[in-house]
């Protein structure tokens, strides 16, 4: 039972060895994954229907979205996945400070989607293009316009509370990483977070033509 | 087996019980958990027999009698039978069966069980802040409408979906990564089979409910307008996305179910179990065919006759799967040396129950009956004797055959006996006459009914009491066996899975050393039980 003495701290008791405790986070984290498609998996239904019911609606309302900033988001989005990546690489390779700076600019320019994002909604909220009951816009042709605004701020409300989680977490491994709690052995929690991080990008990359580049 | 040295015992303190990580404490805590609630359901469900033992007024009001039967369904099934075997037995048993000394992922699993109980206390918070009156499907426009405390509870709903979502995700990395050395996957007791099985359903439909609760708090709090046909929105979406999850999730009650039956059979028959494949793969076809059979909810919600008929021959197929398993646990029986005790009889009684409430819904699966049948007591008998008389049997024979393992000691086997019987008399009274009040057309929910109904619920109260009689008696009995119940040994039945290899109750850290598998786990005809 005891063999206290070569095990490393980041090994939990019940694991055997180090590579089994990786694999288990890994397949965990893919689960969690596919859980949060189908999360998502919901709305885009919901988005499908509405989009089947009123393909004039949809098209008439959507050019209301700023396709520049919404460009410039999905930029910004892949960008940061990019610099996750990097900083897991550099764990890899021992480069402690590297990681570090690799992870405050994916930080920096998830703040960066965030605040577009902001100014986005703010003049969606001060047309009166908001969703359901609330709507008063008058601009844009078709029946039901507000619903083409309720799935939108829904969906991209949904992906913006992911941002949010995600800044938090890439936070926690900031402070993991200057405590030096990782090393080329032992990183897996950035891994996780690079997964996760990746999948946000990656639901945008959907959410982006979905409703930017109707038609 | 060393007593100084059991999970039960060490740490000592409330504080290392609430911060535990052991699997078997997170069980025990659950087991509290579940046991309060199904206590909290049966209440209701006595006080619902007791209004509708005569037509007339008896002891609430119609707006009460429908908050009654929607807190009824809400706390039964969110909070006791799709946690309960899951979360409280496999929480308990999954590792030891796996010869491993936790779940992949012990803080994940602790975190579960505060997220249940911190749902299951928004659902109680419900109660008293207006109560909800919908049913427990929620089903717009009405919940959109109606007075009463419907956020509250669905996000309650929403919150126990992640502990179970999570729940889930454990267990199947567990199942991948953590068996023992030599136990390959068709070297697996069953129980884990269905547990996994369980686990694919938890991890794929407990999302979209998620979803659906929010877009109806949604609608509830901003309108947004995708359920309000006044604002081009579809209530029978709503009803879609709630049965694409709630359907599967009876199956997330009853695979787990089927999984401790399997066990119960194997060890009580002292005999090799009989197909274990095809039972191992049924549960991955119930699995499956459980996501395409949504629309048989909706028969007459206004969908497509195609559609409809295609939702109908989806769901005569969920008939075969069900067969395999009840036929291969009766060749398992066949020949066997069977012995009765009580974890035996509560899996006989589902054996005998969960037939009779199969085959009932395949009456509602039949387009042309399901229209005479539909929204009547028919369906809630039917849906009794596949959740009370399927899972709660299964529940509590796993409850009893684990007892042993969990505390240390044996409960007193003839008042065991007692309260199997009269739970199965009285479930049989209370549910058999609701079979013929649907079949002459006794709507559900109602409040009050025709006077020719009266014998009948007459009849189907008196049942609910004497269930409710049994189960007190086991309430009692088991408490006693706790303080003062004999001492158990390692192996009490005579079975050959892994969780009997080790003391009762079990050390901390599962197993006194590294296990090994040596022999299957059915392997009666090879290897003999260390029975003591």
């Amino acid at each position: 039972m005891d063999h206290s003495e070569n095990r490393p701290a980041y090994l939990a008791h019940h694991f055997s060895n180090i590579a089994q405790q990786a694999d288990a986070a890994k397949l965990g984290m893919w689960v969690f994954l596919l859980t949060e498609v189908l999360l998502f998996g919901g709305l885009f239904v919901a988005y499908s229907v509405f989009r089947a019911w009123n393909p004039e609606m949809f098209y008439n309302a959507h050019k209301y979205l700023n396709v520049t900033l919404g460009s410039i988001n999905t930029v910004v989005l892949i960008t940061s996945s990019v610099t996750m990546a990097l900083s897991i690489r550099s764990m890899q390779l021992g480069k402690r400070q590297q990681t570090l700076a690799f992870l405050w600019s994916t930080l920096l320019l998830a703040c960066v989607f965030l605040v577009i994002k902001y100014f986005e909604y703010s003049h969606k909220i001060h047309l009166g293009q908001l969703p359901g009951k609330y709507y008063t816009f008058t601009g844009v042709q078709g029946t039901n316009p507000h619903i083409f605004f309720s799935i939108y701020f829904a969906m991209t409300g949904l992906h913006g509370v992911h941002v949010l989680a995600g800044m938090f977490v890439i936070i926690w491994m900031i402070i993991k990483t200057s405590r030096n709690m990782f090393s080329p052995e032992y990183y897996t929690p950035l891994e996780m977070t690079g997964l996760y991080w990746h999948l946000v990008d990656l639901i945008w990359i959907y959410l982006f033509p979905l409703f930017y580049l109707i038609g | 087996m060393t007593v100084s040295n059991n999970y039960l015992q060490e740490p000592k303190g409330l504080k290392s019980w609430l911060f535990t990580l052991d699997h078997k404490r997170i069980a025990i805590l659950y087991l509290v958990g579940i046991s309060l609630s199904f206590i909290l359901g049966g209440i209701l469900a006595l006080l619902i027999r007791w209004e509708l033992i005569s037509p007339a007024q008896n002891i609430v009001g119609a707006e009460t009698y429908n908050r009654l039967f929607t807190l009824h369904g809400a706390v039964m099934i969110f909070l006791f039978i799709i946690p309960g075997i899951p979360a409280a037995m496999g929480n308990f048993v999954l590792p030891l069966m796996l010869g491993a000394k936790d779940v992949a992922f012990p803080r994940l699993n602790l975190t579960s069980w505060y997220i249940y109980m911190f749902g299951m206390i928004l659902a109680l918070v419900s109660i008293v802040t207006g109560s909800v009156d919908t049913g427990w499907t929620f089903y717009t426009p009405y919940s959109t409408q109606t007075s009463g405390a419907v956020v509250a509870m669905t996000t309650a709903v929403f919150i126990l979906g992640f502990s179970s979502i999570f729940t889930g995700l454990n267990f199947l990395v567990t199942i991948h990564k953590l068996r023992a050395p030599g136990m390959t996957w068709f070297k697996m007791p069953l129980f884990i089979w269905a547990i996994y099985a369980t686990a694919i359903i938890q991890i794929l439909a407990t999302p979209v409910l998620a979803i659906t609760l929010v877009l109806l708090i949604l609608e509830r709090t901003l309108g947004i307008g995708i359920f309000d046909p006044a604002m081009g929105g579809d209530p029978v979406l709503f009803q879609h996305f709630f049965w694409f999850y709630s359907h599967p999730a009876v199956y997330i009650m009853i695979l787990p179910a089927m999984g401790v039956i399997s066990e119960l059979i194997a060890t009580f028959s002292h005999k090799r179990i009989f197909g274990y494949r095809a039972i191992a793969f049924s549960s991955f076809g119930i699995a499956f065919i459980s996501f395409l059979v949504w629309g048989h909810h909706m028969f007459t919600s206004g969908q497509s006759e195609l559609a409809s008929m295609i939702f109908s021959f989806l769901t005569f197929l969920v008939a075969i799967p069900s067969g395999i398993k009840v036929f291969n646990w009766l060749a398992t029986m066949y020949k066997g040396s069977i012995s009765l005790e009580a974890p035996m009889l509560w899996a006989l009684g589902f054996l005998f129950l969960f037939s009779i409430g199969g085959l009932t819904g395949m009456f509602l699966s039949t387009l042309a009956t399901d229209i005479h049948l539909h929204d009547t007591y028919f369906v809630v008998a039917h849906f009794h004797y596949v959740m009370f008389g399927g899972t709660v049997m299964a529940f509590f024979g796993g409850l009893h055959y684990w007892w042993p393992k969990m505390w240390g000691r044996m409960y007193n086997e003839f008042w065991a006996k007692i309260a199997v019987l009269l739970v199965f008399v009285g479930f049989n009274a209370t549910f058999f006459s609701q079979f013929i009040l649907g079949a002459k057309g006794m709507p559900r929910r109602y409040w009050t009914y025709l006077p020719q109904y009266t014998r009948l619920h007459g009849f189907s109260s008196i049942g609910s009491i004497i269930m409710a009689v049994g189960f007190v008696i086991m309430i009692i009995y088991l408490l006693h066996s706790i303080f003062k119940g004999r001492k158990a040994g390692t192996n009490p039945w005579g079975s050959l899975t892994m969780e009997w290899e080790t003391s009762s109750p079990p050390p901390p850290q599962n197993f006194e050393k590294d296990m090994v598998l040596t022999h299957g786990p059915y392997d009666y005809d090879k290897a003999v039980p260390n029975k003591n």
